[in-house]
């Protein structure tokens, strides 16, 4: 009987012991601080004030994504905190900030924080505590370096990417084009000069003519009568709206009437082609890689209807013409994506694997045909861009979808 | 004379600040010196980076209230000096090799030089028109630092990135405690070095200025040369605080020393009380902490209330933090005496 009751014991102790092995086995959490099994607490960086406080707008779609996610169930039960601060755009305000994101708030990664120089600072930082900066919101092409930052990448097109992409079509289709520029004299107008010049290689000779512009310029009119005299037939203009806008409209009343290219930047109906002038601005090229939620043509894209639902029921307060909504909207869903595929394993190593493992992941609300990819070696989610030219009131896309990338 | 101009040269810039007042007893100086000098070792790295800040700022604040409540002077263009310095110390780290220390005592000679003859020209200026031309000097700041001709050497709009000091000699403490240790250290001792220059003979020719530059110049004050003075002085003292925020923050770029700057200082002295030199570390805590309260309270509104925060310290106590250790030091004798 007390062998017996011995022999139980043992057994079921034993049961005890598989059961308990078990379950270690099935589940295999494993947890950086920032996650837990009922909790993922990713950081963000925006400028809500200051001179870029209009992408603010870009972290509030953000925070109303992932509140729309948590109150479907979270990510596999989890729900997302989204914590945003304002650094103003100041650099030195981002280093403090992205240091109370990860010592104080213990984020699991940092998101989709906009800027360069905001984002340049920090980068040392994230990666010697070796936290993920994900999906930085800036067209430099630096975030892209893997082996020199291999907690930071990048998420939109680099302006390099896009520069090539006018490249081709021009060296293509118009291969004995003299090429004038006007760029805006900062981070942004110059790393897209460099990558315009990069994209031309030895055909930079086409290049005919160079204007820079400062930001607090009143009007840039005597810049484009200058690019008009030195007999330039194509024009590209790496402008910020406004300006884009005043370029348009001057050439057109000193009729000169080159090829124009705009940069996606200023690709705006509202913002840029109506003031400058609808029977200007007819002709122009541009390039997009997402769906502009004022044109009529998405109006029956089950992409778009998902997002003008969720503008509707979460954001109302959202303007569909802003680009920026559609951006961040784009941007929440890939982090959503990268955060689903790292299932019960939220460490900071396998977020960035997973982040580098993106196989044509495609957001609601880019072009159809653009897909994410990403690898160990390829830290550039998005590289393709479609051409668009203006004609009537809209942008009609044409061509196929261009890789920005090298060698295509 | 036009009426503006006699506005200008009638009233008096700054009020008077008698000079004892300008600094705090050696009893609370001990006090704050031992808070200083004991949080860092109870809290996270995270806000010893933030009080590493708040001293770099307040030394800036500092340099300014030298300028204003010493000589009477405006500036709005404490960014440019502060930018030099911090590009002074960023260029010589990272593509001289020499170590971070030393770069601070020529970040600070550099500034001395560059305010020093930036304050020939604004002799001829007063007041308003004195604020003026340095207000143009910082918006004209961050765009000398994009030109190409100094790209190689700044890094154009890029920026540079800088490295952070570890501890010396093994000392078992994080680089930011050590950075923030040797921060405080160089604060001391330029707060000793400004509250002994603001009690000497040059001191004195400053304030003689600042009340009455008239009566100065007749008691035999070289006004020119001590104007000029009070310029190189401050922008100094910024740079040395310029080249501390670069090795701190580990970066810089144009973008991080606008106009906002400039006026973030010109507010935190203002808040700190003009012309009271202890004031600068409140003024600085204002303009680190404040906006992110403000931000707490509302995101979306946060320069709102940013703006009525402020509103209100001005509205309430107009002297700034002075007003508010004077009222204190009344209730403590008050006390006392019962």
């Amino acid at each position: 009987m007390t062998a017996a009751r011995q022999l139980l014991t043992a057994l079921a102790s034993a049961l005890v012991m598989i059961a308990a092995t078990c379950n270690v086995a099935m589940a295999q959490k494993a947890y950086d601080t920032g996650a837990g099994d009922s909790e993922i607490r990713i950081g963000n960086i925006m400028p809500y004030s200051g001179p870029a406080s209009a992408y603010g707008v870009i972290g509030r779609i953000e925070a109303a994504y992932f509140k729309m996610l948590n109150e479907h169930g979270g990510i596999h039960g989890r729900k997302v905190s989204f914590v945003s601060y304002d650094d103003g755009y100041s650099p030195a305000k981002t280093v403090e900030q992205a240091r109370k994101l990860v010592e104080s708030d213990n984020v699991l990664l940092i998101f989709n924080s906009l800027g360069t120089s905001t984002n340049a600072a920090i980068r040392k930082y994230m990666n010697e505590k070796q936290v993920p900066q994900l999906f930085v919101a800036s067209g430099s092409s630096k975030w892209n370096d893997p082996k020199d930052y291999p907690w930071t990448m990048g998420w939109q097109p680099s302006y390099q990417d896009e520069a090539r992409v006018y490249a081709k079509y021009i060296i293509k289709h118009k291969p004995d084009a003299k090429i004038a520029v006007l760029y805006q004299n900062d981070d942004f107008g110059k790393d897209y000069l460099k990558g315009l010049k990069a994209a031309f290689a030895d055909k930079a000779v086409m290049i005919v003519a160079e204007e820079a512009y400062e930001t607090s310029e009143p009007t840039i009119d005597n810049r484009i009568v200058k690019l008009k005299a030195s007999g330039a037939d194509t024009f590209i203009s790496i402008t910020t709206p406004k300006f884009a806008a005043q370029a348009i409209k001057k050439a057109a009343e000193i009729a000169w009437t080159p090829l124009q290219i705009l940069t996606n930047v200023s690709a705006s109906v509202g913002g840029v082609m109506q003031p400058a002038g609808f029977e200007n601005s007819q002709g122009v090229i541009s390039a997009a890689y997402l769906k502009d939620a004022a044109d009529p043509q998405w109006d029956k894209d089950p992409g778009m209807q998902k997002f003008l639902i969720f503008l509707k029921t979460q954001y109302p307060e959202g303007n569909r013409l802003d680009a920026a909504t559609v951006f961040g909207y784009a941007a929440a869903q890939t982090m959503a994506k990268v955060l689903e595929m790292c299932g019960d394993d939220l460490t900071h190593a396998n977020v960035m694997k997973q982040a580098a493992s993106l196989k044509d992941f495609a957001p609601d609300t880019l072009l159809p045909g653009i897909t994410i990819n990403t690898s160990p070696t390829d830290f550039a989610p998005i590289k393709q861009l479609q051409l668009m030219r203006f004609r009537g009131e809209k942008w009609e896309l044409f061509g196929e979808i261009m890789s920005g990338g090298l060698g295509h | 004379m036009s009426a503006a101009e006699e506005v200008v040269t009638e009233a008096p810039a700054v009020e008077a600040v008698p000079k004892r007042a300008m600094t705090l007893g050696y009893g609370t100086s001990l006090v704050v010196l031992a808070a200083l000098v004991i949080i860092p070792l109870l809290v996270k790295n995270f806000i010893i980076f933030q009080m590493t800040m708040l001293l770099i700022y307040a030394l800036a604040v500092l340099a300014l209230n030298i300028l204003t409540g010493g000589s009477g002077q405006f500036s709005l263009g404490q960014s440019a000096f502060y930018a030099v310095g911090a590009y002074t110390s960023a260029i010589l780290m990272e593509h001289a090799g020499m170590n971070y220390a030393l770069t601070l005592p020529i970040a600070g000679i550099i500034c001395f030089g560059f305010g020093f003859l930036f304050g020939q020209p604004a002799l001829r200026l007063s007041g308003v028109y004195l604020a003026l031309a340095t207000f143009a000097l910082a918006t004209a700041m961050p765009q000398l630092l994009k030109l190409g001709y100094f790209e190689h050497w700044t890094g154009g709009v890029q920026g540079l990135v800088v490295t952070k000091p570890d501890a010396p000699f093994g000392l078992p403490m994080s680089q930011d405690m050590w950075l923030y240790y040797f921060t405080l250290v160089v604060s001391i001792g330029i707060y000793i070095a400004s509250v002994n220059l603001l009690r000497s003979r040059s001191g004195r020719a400053f304030m003689a200025i600042r009340d009455n530059e008239i009566a100065a110049s007749a008691m035999g004050v070289d006004v020119a040369l001590y104007k000029t003075l009070a310029f190189g002085v401050s922008a100094g003292i910024t740079g040395v605080a310029g080249g501390l925020g670069a090795i701190a923050v580990q970066f810089v770029a144009p973008d991080g020393y606008t106009i906002q700057l400039a006026i973030s200082l010109f507010l935190g002295m203002v808040v700190g009380g003009v012309g009271w030199l202890p004031g600068s570390i409140v003024g600085s805590a204002f303009i680190i902490f404040v906006p992110n309260i403000a931000e707490g309270i509302s995101k979306g509104l946060s320069g709102a209330v940013f703006g009525v925060l402020l509103f209100l310290v001005i509205f309430l106590v107009p002297h700034g933090a002075r007003q508010v250790a004077i009222v204190a030091q009344q209730l403590i004798a008050k006390l006392k005496k019962n």
